[in-house]
Order: structure tokens, then sequence, then C-alpha cells
């Protein structure tokens, strides 16, 4: 049978995935008809399209036919064809619409001017940018989600840039007044103009006849060269008018609960749909209409029938909107004449604004606003129509630890998926799932924005515990206890060895998970250096040649840069050792310089000459302090207020080669620049007029998250005390593998209760602390320095035992740009095992 | 296995005549870790485990196909003495080259002893 598919954004992708994805008997043959000159794309990231990401989907398999930059223009239902813009005729047995909508654009005099955009596809923002090119000013029309975002992305071009909305907040369809206020203050504070309240008289042109500014209705204008139009969607119906199909009064063809117009052989999804009298713009919704669909599709023609269908959807938004939490969730709207109670909150300092709207008995959450902190977003949403676990305000100031286990069944967990908590329940119990990922591969949830998977956590967690199923914090087979346990069994019993301690607290002989963990542990607490006696077995292969493994087993070298600061001759060492040994050489982004390309042999030759050099192990390979990168400074920076390169230097002196759970970076600001990007960093530091500022617990990868700041204004010897005590609480306490960032997140009593250990010393560890990281500074010496001493371990350094002058003949290069690249013998089989 | 530690041995493949190489000597191997030798033109990865016993495996990693298994972390899974690929972290059976997480895949193994104070790598 053939499928036809009209159009191709995010909805046609997922109805084509979905249906090859369960098709397995090849019933349908799918052809897609999509008008833009390329196949479909991420529509909501489209703004970092400017940014130079790469939006599009994966590709359907080949066969599937896509034709793009081919529009159909013409259904015929009797004949069951569609006539396209090529003069194609293509036959179909079901015909699916996913036109999508067309930017709504206000009949306004000047609207046709040279300078007037909309903001839909890749091609209008490139047509935007390049007519942006040498000129100043730049406005949006239209205040709501996509307007903000439009704003921001002429801001980026270089623009003056502004915001034009007639109604009198921003954002007026999720926000309430207050919300849409505190939003305005942060969209002023990052330097754009906000005009709310007036409608637009007219656009007019200045002499070069393109649009020059928008006039008001009240006689005042807003200088424009760039207008941008983002004032709403119109349903794109044309092709379903054409045929006879039922449109919506005010746009939109019209469909039932299973998204089937009124010919059974027609179907409409995504925002050009009309379903229940909506037309829905998230993507999430559409998402769900393709679902559905597809499922029916499957059944067309077996005799066991689709009963899915379109449920309507949650609204709830939550995004970042240039920097700023934003969140709406529930009905936010609801007021005194329903019988609801609005509790609010707004700390002006911080631009904070929050709202819960409740029912009159203040228990039963009907919605409500966030705006500059939207953390408990998950929580209070999954909420909304149930009953509030505690009083309305303090589920405002965060009191929101919620078991999951006691949410609603028919709770939606993962809006972009459309999961329930009941759902996840019944995967849990059905498939005995014991791990978030054994959840996310079962249910989706939590596979496309990953908002949600702390909530999956805790109802995966509740139901364990339910059923009586320990939730287990065993580092692995070989160790029943977490890794912060094993650090105590290790300190308080004085284990100096692994065989030691898997005899005595343990079962078996460890694995690749245990190993590197108790080597760190023992490396942590200053056991000598890590390839000594028996910890040499335990270090994974990075660790035990002191380098890091690259794809084709060959190694790359870090030597350490401290605070970025190198000497030419310095500089002239690297680029001399990297030609005579033919390595790749890259910057990376700790303002070090990586060699690529060093079999195992070569290893003690190279780090000879840097060590000759003066250059140590940057330790690049361990889990450990990495770089402290920093900017300028006051040295040279005409705005910088203290010497960032000289702090920066002393923490990383300090702190190197200190073992720890994870990698650490950190990153040393000389103002409120911060052009050290310190606030990504697991201890970030940004000086002030007066001293430093401490950040603790940022990370950037894949998940990022900003520092906290922890305390200000710090002297020298304050902020180094805090780092010791932070460092060695981590280094204690932390699950293995743990980064800061999740650490602190985990930390019962968060940011406020590390105050209390590190500043107010209530656990009496202080002195302990500080005595541990004074042993590390006092004991550190350069691991490669040692090792190139010691014949023993430079034995090891060998591709083969038996032929030790024999280079690996398997490691093979190309050249790439100038420089080598590694070839690979044979295809690999699959990915990573994932623990 | 109940031989005398000094005759410790992976099995041969049976039936075949085995021609031993000498790979090493006893102290050149770190228990629980790995060397490659070059065997016939072939890469073997030679490992001592805990308890003094000698595995041979083909040392090229088919998941990566990066010849890198003699640079694994050696331990046992339920018993059984494994090798972990450093590369994506694959798990290995030492006894038999069979891939624990993923059946389909496996490398190949080689019967090795130690004699008179040296490691032999059979063929």
């Amino acid at each position: 049978m053939r499928l036809v598919v009209v159009g191709h954004g995010p909805a046609a992708h997922r109805l084509v995935e979905a249906l090859r994805e369960r098709d397995t008997a090849g019933a349908w043959t799918v052809t897609v008809i999509g008008e833009e000159p390329r196949t479909a794309y991420d529509r909501v990231a489209l703004t970092t399209h400017l940014e130079g990401a790469d939006l599009a989907y994966p590709p359907h398999g080949d066969e599937v036919e896509v034709a793009t930059g081919e529009r159909a223009v013409a259904i015929d239902r009797a004949a069951r064809t569609v006539t396209t813009s090529a003069g194609r005729v293509v036959p179909y047995d079901a015909l699916v619409l996913a036109t999508g909508s067309s930017p709504f654009v206000p009949p306004v005099e000047g609207k046709d001017l040279p300078g007037v955009f909309v903001y839909r596809t890749i091609d209008d923002l490139d047509a935007i940018r390049a007519y942006a090119d040498g000129r100043t000013t730049g406005a949006v029309v239209g205040g709501g989600l996509l307007g903000l975002e439009a704003a921001r992305a002429i801001q980026g071009l270089g623009l003056r840039s502004g915001v034009v909305e007639v109604a009198p907040w921003l954002m007026p369809r999720q926000l309430d007044e207050g919300g849409g206020a505190m939003l305005r203050r942060h969209i002023e504070g990052l330097g754009m103009a906000v005009h709310a309240g007036t409608p637009m008289a007219r656009l007019e042109a200045g002499d070069d006849g393109a649009v020059a500014r928008i006039v008001l209705a009240d006689g005042n204008a807003v200088d424009a060269e760039v207008v941008v139009f983002s004032a709403g969607i119109r349903p794109r119906d044309e092709l379903a008018r054409g045929c006879g199909l039922p449109v919506g009064e005010r746009g939109g063809i019209v469909v039932d609960e299973t998204c089937r117009t009124e010919d059974p052989a027609i179907w409409a999804i995504g925002e050009c749909a009309l379903v229940g009298g909506m037309v829905y713009g998230l993507v999430g919704p559409c998402f769900s209409m393709a679902e559905v669909v597809a499922d029916r599709l499957l059944h067309e023609h077996f005799p066991e029938a689709s009963t899915a269908v379109f449920e309507g959807a949650d609204l709830s938004t939550k995004l970042k909107l240039m920097g700023v939490d934003v969140a709406s969730f529930g009905d936010p709207f609801a007021g005194p004449e329903t019988g609801a109670l609005g509790v609010t909150y707004t700390d002006p300092v911080a631009g904070v604004y929050k709202k819960l709207v409740v029912s009159d008995d203040a228990r039963t959450l009907l919605g409500g606003v966030l705006v500059g902190d939207a953390e408990s977003y998950g929580t209070l949403r999954a909420y909304v129509g149930g009953n509030l676990p505690g009083a309305p305000e303090q589920m405002l100031f965060g009191g929101t630890e919620a078991a999951g286990g006691d949410l609603p069944g028919a709770t939606v967990i993962c809006s972009c998926n459309n999961v329930s908590a009941q759902t996840i329940r019944t995967a849990i119990a059905g498939e005995s799932l014991t791990d978030v990922p054994g959840v996310k591969a079962c249910t989706k949830a939590g596979t496309s924005c990953g908002s949600c998977v702390p909530l999956v956590k805790r109802i995966l967690d509740a139901e364990l515990t339910a059923a009586g199923i320990e939730v287990s914090k065993a580092l692995c087979e070989h160790f029943a206890y977490s890794r912060a346990e094993l650090f105590d069994i290790v300190r308080v019993r004085r284990i100096t060895s692994f065989t030691q301690l898997v005899e005595e607290h343990g079962t078996g002989r460890g694995c690749d998970i245990c190993k590197p963990a108790v080597a760190s542990i023992l490396a942590s607490l200053g056991n000598g250096h890590i390839l000594a006696g028996e910890q040499a077995a335990l270090q994974d292969t990075n660790d035990h040649f002191l380098a890091n493994l690259q794809k084709n087993g060959t190694y790359s070298v870090v030597p350490r840069v401290p605070g970025g600061e190198i000497t030419p001759e310095r500089l002239i060492v690297i680029g001399e050792v990297a030609r005579d040994f033919g390595l790749y050489t890259k910057i990376t982004g700790g303002q070090r310089i990586d060699l690529f390309g060093a079999r195992v042999e070569q290893l003690p030759e190279i780090w000879r000459r840097l060590v000759d050099a003066g250059f140590e192990s940057g330790h690049a390979y361990g889990k450990a302090l990495r770089t402290v990168k920093s900017c300028v400074g006051s040295t040279w920076c005409r705005y910088g207020v203290q010497d960032s390169v000289a702090m920066a230097i002393r923490l990383e002196l300090r702190y190197r080669g200190l073992r720890a759970p994870h990698k650490l970076k950190s990153a040393v600001s000389g103002c409120a620049r911060e052009c050290a990007e310190a606030q990504s960093k697991d201890f970030g530091v940004i000086a002030t007029e007066n001293g430093w500022n401490l950040y603790l617990a940022g990370n950037g990868g894949m998940r990022p998250r900003h520092a906290d700041l922890f305390a200000t204004d710090l002297t020298d010897d304050e902020l180094i005390t805090y780092i010791d005590r932070f460092l060695m609480f981590y280094i204690r306490t932390a699950d293995r593998l743990q980064r800061t960032a999740s650490w602190l997140e985990a930390l019962d009593g968060g940011l406020g209760y590390l105050r209390e250990v590190i500043v107010d010393d209530r656990l009496g560890i202080c002195a302990e602390l500080d005595a541990a990281m004074e042993r590390h500074v006092a004991a550190y010496s350069d691991e490669w320095r040692d090792t190139l001493e010691d014949p023993d371990r430079l034995r090891r350094f060998v591709s083969f035992v038996n032929a030790p002058g024999t280079p690996d003949p398997s490691i093979e290069f190309e050249v790439e740009r100038e420089q080598i690249r590694p070839l690979l013998p044979i295809r690999p089989v699959t990915g990573a095992v994932s623990r | 296995m109940t031989a005398p530690a000094a005759e410790r041995s992976a099995p041969a493949a049976p039936g075949a005549a085995v021609r031993w190489t000498d790979v090493c000597a006893a102290g050149d191997l770190i228990p629980e870790r790995g060397v490659c030798a070059l065997v016939g033109g072939e890469q073997v990865a030679v490992f001592l485990t805990h308890d003094g016993d000698l595995h041979a495996l083909e040392n090229l990693d088919p998941f990566s196909g990066a010849h890198v298994l003699s640079r694994g972390i050696l331990g046992t899974r339920g018993g059984v003495p494994t090798v972990a690929s450093p590369m994506y972290k694959h798990v290995f059976d030492l006894r038999t080259g069979r891939c624990l997480d993923d059946p389909s895949a496996s490398v190949r193994t080689f019967p090795a002893r130690l004699h008179r104070g040296r490691v032999e790598v059979g063929r």
C-alpha cells in the first residue's frame, strides 16, 4: 500500500520513523513530498542555526522516497492522487497532510517593505542574517516565545534589538502579569527594549526605500532596519480547502480524535490539524498525533484494529529563554471567579517570580508560573490536578522533594513522548526494570529533552522500594558498598591494597569498575606513585600508560601548562617534539596542547624531552585535576580587577595530581566579564574589586550546569581554604564517576549544608580536611619524572614484550590538512557498553 | 587447574600438535595485567591472573578494530576470569574468548604455559 506524506517537518519525520520502526512486514511504501529545499530538521532549535548548529534530523532509510523542493499543489480525492509543482501525479492509498503552519503577518501598512521578515525556516534565518550585515537596528513584532527567541537572535547578529508586543506583557499566553513583568526586567537587563501594550500603527521606510522604523499607535517610533514578524501562526490548510475537506473558521484541517479527516483515506497531523477545536503549536502534541496516525495506519487492514486516539495535550512549558528560566503549567490564569487562589512570591533582587494557583481549600494544584527559577517545575507540573503534599508556600520555596511514588497514574511525566506515571510503573513491573536506562529504552520517557529524568528516577526508586527490592548502592558485583562507604573503610581501617580490601570486604577479584575506583581512593589517601606495586594492576589503561588512549590504540600526551601561561621557549619545545615524533597537535579547551598518535614505546622518549624542558604531567589521563583556565587578568586587561593568571597558576600547582571520583576542572576570571568561563567549572573563581567570588559545582559537558555562588569577596587565603575543604569533602563522599555538579544536587541540604560544613565546620571535620590537603600538596611529585627514573616501570612501555623495538604494524595513518589522522584496519562492530 | 604452578597452562586445541613460541620471562608479567607478544606475525595478548593462571587471547578488540585487549583490566564476573577491553569496556571470558556483554562476539584463544621460568604461547 502506498502512503503519501505532504510536508517534511518534525511531525512528518516522526510519523515516518514510527511507521518504519513498527511496519516490520513492509506493508507501506512511503513517499514524502516537502516544499523546503532540505529534509526535516529540528525547528524547535531553529535559532541555533545562526550559531552553526546542524539541525537536520537523521535521514529515513533508503526505502522511503523523500522529494525536497517540491510542493503538493492539488489533491484528487476521487482518483486518490496528489499533483506536485514538478508536474508529478503521485497515487496514494493513504494520504497524511503534515503541511505545518505559516507565520501570521498582520495587515499593517508597510509589511511588504524590504527588510521585513518572518521567523520560521532555515531559509528565513539565512535571509535575515544576510540582510542584517552592515545594519544596526532591529525589532521583533510579537513578544511570545518564538518572538523573544528571534529578538535574541537579532541581537546575536550585532544589532540593537527590541520587542513590540500588543498585549500588556510578554508571553501573554503562558504568563500572568507578574511573571511577564519579571521576564521584562530580565530581557531589558540583556539590553533589549520592550514595548508592550501599544498596538502598531505602521512600518515606515527610510530614504533607501527599505523599512527604517515601527510607528506605534501612541505616536512613538522604534528604529528598526530589520523587522521580524512573530505574531502567531496560521495552519497551512490550502490543500485541504482546494479538495473540499472541512476546515475550521480560523483555519486548520478538521480531524477527529484519530486525526482522520472526513475522507477516510486522508489524515492531518501537526500544526495544520484542528483537533478538538484546537491547533497545537508545540512539538510534543504534534509528535503524539504522528504516533496515533502511525498506529492507525499499521492496523488499517488487520483484524486487530487500533484504538490509539489523540487525547489533547498538556501545554505546560519550560524553557530557558536567554538564560532565564521560564515555566508555565496547568491553568495559571484561573481566578477568584472559579474559587481559585493565587499564591505568589517575588524577589526583585534575584529576578525571581513564582505563582501557584490552587483550589479554594489550598489542597489541589491548578497551575502556576515560574520565572527566574524553574527548578521545581518537574515536580509541580506532576501535581497539577492532584493534592499538594505540603502547604503551597512551602512548595514555592522548593520544599518539593516529592516521593515519585504517590503521583497519580494519569500524570504525564514525559511530555515530549507523552509517557504517564502509570506507563512507567507498568513497564518497571512487567519488564522487571531496575535502572533508568532500562526505563528509558522501554518507555521512551526522558529520551527527548531529558528534563523528566529525575522524576523517572524517583518513580523507579519508589517502585523498587515498594516491591521490596532494595535500591542498590553497590559499586559492582564485588563490593556491596558505595564509593563513599569504601572510602571510609579504606581510610578508617588504613587499608593500603586492593587485595586486602577485596578479601576482607568484597568478593571475587574485582573488575574494570571497582579496580580504578579503589585505585583512585588509594591515591586520594596518599599511597605513593599510582604505578607502584599492586596499584599498577588496578589502573585503567590511561593511568597505566599515563596518557590518553585514542580509537586506534595510540595515545595522546598533554603536558601541564598552569593557568594557560607558557613561554615561547616551551612552546617551541612542544612544537619540536610534535614534529620529531610526527604527532597530530590540537589546542584543547583547557588552554593546553594535546599531542596525538603516540605509540606506547614512544611515550617515554616523548616525555624525556618534555621533562628536560621543564614540563610535568598534565593528568589529562586521570580522574584528577585537569586545568585551571584563566583570562589574562589585571596585568594586561583594561578591565581586569585582580591578577587572575597568578591565582590560576597558584591553584593549579596546589591541586595538580589530586585524584578524585571524576575529573576536576577550574577557571579564574579577572573580572565580572567572565572570559575564563569559571561558572561552568567544578570550582570557579571570579575577581571582584574586593577579592574573589567562589562558584562551586558547575559543569559543561553532556548536562551543563551553572556553578552556584558559594562565597563572595574572599581573600586569597580564604579562597584557598574553602576550595581545599570543598575538594576533600567531595573526594570523600561522592559516588564513582560523580561530577561535583550531580554530587551537590544529590547532597542532602544542598548548598546551604555545604556552607555549614565548609564555613561553619558543622561536622567538625575541617581540620581533618585541611590536613588531608596539606598532605597532598606536600607529597606531590610529577608522575612522569618518577616513571622516567624507574627502569622497571619503563620496561612496560613496549608494543610487544618479545620484540621491544618493533612498532605495532597495525597502527597506520593518513594525512589530512597537513597532519596525521588514524586509519582503522577494520570497521568496529558496535558501540560502547553502557554502565 | 590442578597442574603444579610451574607447568600451568591453558589447554591446546584437541588433537593439534602445538608449536610453542617463547614470549618472555615469567617475571616480565605483572599479576592481573597483560602484555602483547608477536607470535608468528600475530598479536597475542598474554595475561597472568591473581591465581597464577596464564591465558592468551587474540589482541584485536572486535568492537573497536584496535589491537588493545592486552591493556585491559583483569577481574572476575560471577567467578569467570575476565578482561575488559580498555576501548569500550566490553568484557571477555579469558578461558574461552567469548564476549560476556555481547555473546555474538568473541576473540580467538591460544594455549599458553609457564615452562622452565619462561612464558610460552602455542599455535
